[in-house]
């Protein structure tokens, strides 16, 4: 655990939902080879949230609510980590 | 008859908003941190950048103080429109269905389009007819309309398309070519084209946009 005064360290990432058309995952999957990067396929680009919280049981409802629009966009939490 | 514009920090097509409106009727800028609607009988959510746009397009302009005064007023049936920025709010507010993704090209769009009334029996559609066709400027990077497959059809069966892209004209790659939609009272409206800088043949290309605040002010007349 990775905890300051009582804080934990969570990181939050956040996908565009498979199926959901993801046009800059589409533009590096194509730049990639371009560098003479091949073989690379399913590229999505996605954000990264980091924060210290208090009380991590409350993540799930700060993705659903704010840092996160589960209509369009998956999110994973991970608390505590490095 | 009273419109209020709200302004919200990075907001920049609130004045014309407010001009446009003014032309039918009296218009007055709300603001975002104001939690007082003035006794307004419709409200505009403009276009812009509110608060910078951070995290996704509308998502902190939806927690902003007047909003709650906005949702309260749309629950009543109170009028309310949202262009562009405003469209992207309102879709993050749960007062419209579905939302606004980055343009399927990734670029950003300023042009003419042409899109045509579906439905015209919206709080801001009344003055139209149905099929007839509009020509208002498009200018946005987020303006791809999107929702599940099975909502697209519920929003389909109940009239709650607004406005579609004429054929060859969707600029964004938009689900079904939508430009516009409602909510399920017809009181909600958000499109992406910017009726408000479509007000005067003598500054734009047509004046067509003007129809959309005469449909709210005609309820009024």
């Amino acid at each position: 655990m990775d905890e300051q005064d009582g804080r934990v360290r969570a990181r939050v990432l956040i996908r565009p939902k498979a199926g959901i058309l993801d046009p800059q995952g589409i533009a590096v999957e194509r730049a990639l080879p371009a560098l003479g990067f091949s073989g690379v396929s399913n590229v999505h680009v996605g954000r990264l949230v980091e924060l210290d919280v208090e009380d991590a049981e409350q993540l799930d409802d700060m993705c659903r609510r704010l840092l996160a629009n589960p209509l369009i966009e998956d999110y994973e939490i991970i608390a505590g980590g490095a | 008859m009273k419109f209020g514009v709200i302004r919200f920090p990075g907001s920049c097509d609130d004045v014309d908003a407010q001009l446009a409106a003014s032309r039918v009727g009296e218009a007055v800028l709300l603001w975002h941190a104001d939690r007082d609607l003035q006794g307004v009988d419709a409200v505009i959510v403009p276009g812009g950048f509110s608060y910078g746009d951070y995290l996704r397009a509308g998502a902190i302009a939806r927690f902003a103080p007047v909003m709650e005064d906005v949702i309260a007023f749309a629950r009543d049936g109170g009028p309310v429109l949202g262009i562009c920025n405003g469209f992207q709010v309102l879709c993050e507010a749960g007062l419209l269905p579905g939302a606004l993704l980055p343009n399927a090209h990734l670029r950003f769009r300023f042009r003419q389009v042409t899109v045509e009334v579906v439905n015209a029996g919206t709080a801001f559609t009344r003055a139209c007819t149905p099929g007839e066709r509009l020509s208002l400027p498009c200018k946005h990077t987020t303006g791809r309309y999107w929702a599940p497959g099975d909502e697209l059809d519920r929003l389909q069966d109940n009239g709650q398309i607004v406005l579609r892209y004429a054929p060859g004209e969707n600029p964004n790659g938009s689900a079904r070519d939508i430009a516009g939609v409602c909510n399920a009272a017809g009181n909600v409206v958000g499109l992406m084209p910017h009726p408000e800088h479509a007000v005067d043949e003598l500054c734009g290309a047509s004046a067509d946009g003007l129809k959309l605040f005469a449909s709210a002010a005609a309820a009024y007349a």
